[in-house]
């Protein structure tokens, strides 16, 4: 009885959120208000404390939940829809973030090269204007996704897995190895018969630094409201340029899934061969799916290298992927909703959440520990990734479906038997 | 199986003749790189050489042992096991648990279980105890891992085998993130030291090639498993039921195999075998961590890839020309490519030749 009526409930509000206005608009309105509001109203007294004491939200560590849920709704293109698992995400995320320290910092101080930047016009370097670089960086990791996607993508999945995880894993070496790389420059009469000249790319571990920070400069003046640059005091700007950002994800997740191709992408992950019979050309389809899935990480990984100013090899690592992967599963692969509040749930453990409960534990717990086990205080951030494998493990094993699902991943995951063999071979 | 053939047929496998092209043109090209790169450095250092041909093969056995694991399971599931990785460096903590505190220590998750076993030895103690407490990691070590797989197997991979074939492949990630933070938990975040009790010096030295103790004790425990394994898997009961559920699940259901049983018997040898080079591992190099083995579970993994997927001789043979690349890589080119030249590797092999050097063993590949 319980069950049936729990259920109805989920039916009902399902109804809400797909039909009535209300929760259309009403309800993804609501929440971005709260989001933009935030630096208004986190530090006002009564509210700090809820805030600020009880769960850790600081701004930046809001700003970076955002940029985790921008990610998440890329990935979820890619693996939700697509169901093609790439375990390599982080390296457009880090390539877009790369594309910020390139063309717009003085990095390649060789040159001076400026055009609509926020930057001193005296700055060597090369610093276009920062919208240029975000939608450079999109071009960059699309680029590198088809690059990538184009011979890997005929793979089975399970393959496509491991060639995505080699990608994650190379990309995020190359850069900490490219501060002397050896481009050839020219022939010579001697063996090996090219003359290489030593080029830094990325400045190694030390990494790329004093990255250029977002503005509007002139064009602000004229339109008035536009911030001339963007800083890390006043962080409105950003709040309100990560909301833009993320809609547009949004957006595209949401016209994707209902165009041709996003009906193409779900009977591409139901079953290969029957969708190949039907006419759907696999290759072009999977491609659309990768290559849009790494624009949007390019994206996030731009305005983050941005907010961050300076970026090092080693903030682009494989664990981040698997954070992404974790947050799509556990809210539910293919539902925005979902998705977006995986990220939200698991980004502000793993920036804050879990800092405040293990405080709050070994407060409880007090020193002298339980029955002898638990004799020192647990640091229960260390062993976060504990936590996020445990997850992975539980949600496969009991909803695989995630919290969130969408109602076509949910009838995949309950439908068993028929044809499926034991570890289907095409899916 | 058709349909498998009919989707390759309809994804269009071939490429047209101008990719073709360009693909042998470039593989040439980077063949020839790579043979002028040998053979100028064996004519101008054949000492150096050759020293380091040797320590390719050792490192390569401890590659081939982690690649068997994988094999083996991939052969008979079509899983890739990313927690194998995982369990081998759970094996080189229990070689420092044993030669250390000389106890055999079981990690729970915020707590460990420790039996004393006297096996305490270091660099001064007697050679029978030194020899005690290298037989004892290896038993321990082998017992731990194999419990430690097989149980994953039941708890995350069971459960799964009618679900999507990424299910198990996403709890196989989970669980290998789960051993690393038991690991963490164990022993702690640094570099774990693992005395070294082998004797010291070198068993011969010819004109600047010098062979220790150490890589013999890699090469005298590895072909053993590998005989062993062999005779396992070609000549007992149980490796007959293997290679029958490896080639067909239901057919060897119906012939009256025990299905289950045998597949926990796999992922127990895998273990067993991921337990065995994690004591190698830990006396041959002499320190651990617990990050140790995502990274090296995948250059293992990329070794079973090279070999063929599912073909034993297959893992042995990449994980040996793995160990080559990475030690010709350390000793001649710059050492920290060489990551990145493995994954290349992968990617290459997993592109243009999925079926591995030796040709994939799998229910897939036939």
């Amino acid at each position: 009885m319980a069950q049936l009526t729990s259920s109805r409930l989920v039916k009902r509000g399902r109804r809400f959120v797909r039909q009535h206005p209300l929760g259309r608009y009403a309800l993804p309105a609501l929440l971005i208000a709260v989001f933009i509001a935030y630096p208004f109203y986190f530090e006002l007294p009564g509210i700090s404390a809820i805030t600020l004491d009880a769960l850790g939200l600081k701004l930046d560590t809001v700003f970076v939940i955002a940029i985790y849920v921008m990610l998440a709704l890329g990935l979820n293109i890619v693996v939700g829809y697509a169901g093609l698992l790439d375990l390599g995400y982080v390296a457009f995320y880090a390539l877009g973030a790369y594309a910020v320290g390139w063309f717009a910092s003085d990095h390649f101080n060789q040159v001076t090269f400026h055009f609509g930047s926020t930057a001193v016009p005296t700055l060597p370097g090369i610093h276009l204007n920062f919208w240029l670089v975000v939608l450079l960086a999109g071009v960059i990791a699309g680029l590198a996704g088809v690059i990538i996607g184009w011979p890997t993508l005929r793979l089975r999945g399970d393959y496509l897995a491991i060639v995505t995880l080699g990608f994650g894993e190379i990309i995020p070496d190359v850069f900490r190895n490219s501060d002397a790389l050896p481009l050839p420059g020219g022939l010579q009469s001697s063996p090996p018969f090219v003359e290489f000249s030593r080029v830094n790319f990325t400045d190694g571990v030390r990494g790329i630094r004093q990255l250029d920070r977002p503005g509007f400069g002139d064009f602000g003046d004229t339109v008035g409201f536009l911030p001339d640059r963007f800083t890390s005091i006043d962080l409105k700007p950003w709040f309100i340029t990560i909301v833009v950002l993320c809609l547009i994800v949004v957006f595209v997740n949401q016209r994707l899934r209902d165009s041709k191709m996003g009906r193409a992408w779900i009977a591409v992950r139901e079953d290969e061969v029957a969708a190949s019979a039907m006419g759907v050309p696999l290759m072009r389809t999977k491609l659309w799916a990768y290559g849009i899935g790494a624009v949007f990480g390019g994206f996030a990984g731009a305005l983050y290298g941005s907010f961050i100013g300076s970026i090092f090899p080693t903030s682009f690592f494989f664990n981040i992927s698997i954070l992404i992967l974790c947050m799509i599963i556990v809210g539910g692969m293919g539902n925005i909703y979902g998705v977006v509040l995986g990220a939200i749930v698991l980004q502000y453990l793993n920036l804050a959440g879990l800092d405040k409960i293990g405080q709050r534990l070994n407060d409880a717990i007090g020193p002298g520990g339980v029955v002898g086990l638990l004799d020192e205080p647990v640091d229960i951030p260390k062993y976060k990734f504990l936590i996020f494998g445990l997850l992975l493990v539980l949600m496969m094993l009991f909803r695989p479906e995630g919290m969130i699902p969408s109602a076509r991943r949910k009838a995949e995951f309950e439908e068993e038997g028929a044809e499926s063999v034991l570890y289907d071979v095409t899916r | 199986v058709a349909t498998v053939d009919t989707a390759a047929a309809l994804q269009g496998r071939r490429f047209p003749p101008l990719s073709r092209l360009l693909f042998w043109l470039f593989g040439g090209i980077l063949l020839f790189g790579v043979g002028w790169f040998l053979i100028s450095n064996l004519v101008q250092h054949p000492a150096r050489f050759a020293e380091i041909s040797l320590i390719g093969f050792t490192n390569g056995s401890i590659f081939a042992l982690i690649a068997l694991g994988y094999t083996l399971v991939y052969g008979i599931l079509e899983l890739i096991n990313f927690a194998h990785g995982d369990n081998f460096m759970l094996g080189s903590f229990e070689t420092h648990a044993i030669v250390r505190d000389g106890a055999f220590q079981i990690p729970l998750l915020f707590g460990v279980v420790a039996i004393p076993l006297g096996t305490a030895a270091t660099a001064d103690s007697s050679t029978s105890v030194r020899i005690y407490a290298i037989a004892m990691s290896l038993f321990f070590a082998m017992l731990l891992c194999s419990v430690i797989n097989t149980s994953i197997e039941r708890i995350g991979y069971k459960p799964l085998r009618n679900q999507p074939r990424l299910a198990p492949l996403i709890t196989a990630i989970g669980f290998s993130f789960i051993l690393q933070n038991v690991g963490l938990a164990w022993k702690g975040a640094g570099r774990v030291p693992v005395p070294n009790i082998l004797p010291k010096g070198d068993l011969f030295d010819w004109k600047g090639v010098d062979y220790s103790y150490q890589d013999l004790m890699v090469i005298a425990i590895t072909i053993p498993l590998l005989v062993v394994l062999t005779w396992l898997v070609r000549s007992t009961k149980q490796g007959k039921a293997m290679r029958a559920t490896a080639q067909d699940r239901e057919a060897s259901a119906i012939m009256g195999i025990n299905v289950d049983r045998t597949i926990s018997f796999t992922f127990a040898i895998a273990g067993a075998l991921a337990g065995a080079a994690g004591v190698i591992y830990a006396l041959y190099i002499g320190t651990s961590n617990f990050q140790l083995g995502f990274r090296l579970g995948l250059f293992a993994f990329t070794a079973a890839v090279l070999g063929g997927i599912g073909n034993l001789s297959g893992a042995v043979l990449g994980g040996i020309l793995l160990g080559m690349v990475a030690a010709y890589n350390d000793g001649f080119g710059d050492a920290r490519w060489t990551t990145t030249i493995i994954f290349s590797i992968l990617i290459l092999i997993l592109v243009f030749r999925p079926s591995g050097l030796l040709g994939e063993q799998t229910p897939e590949g036939q």
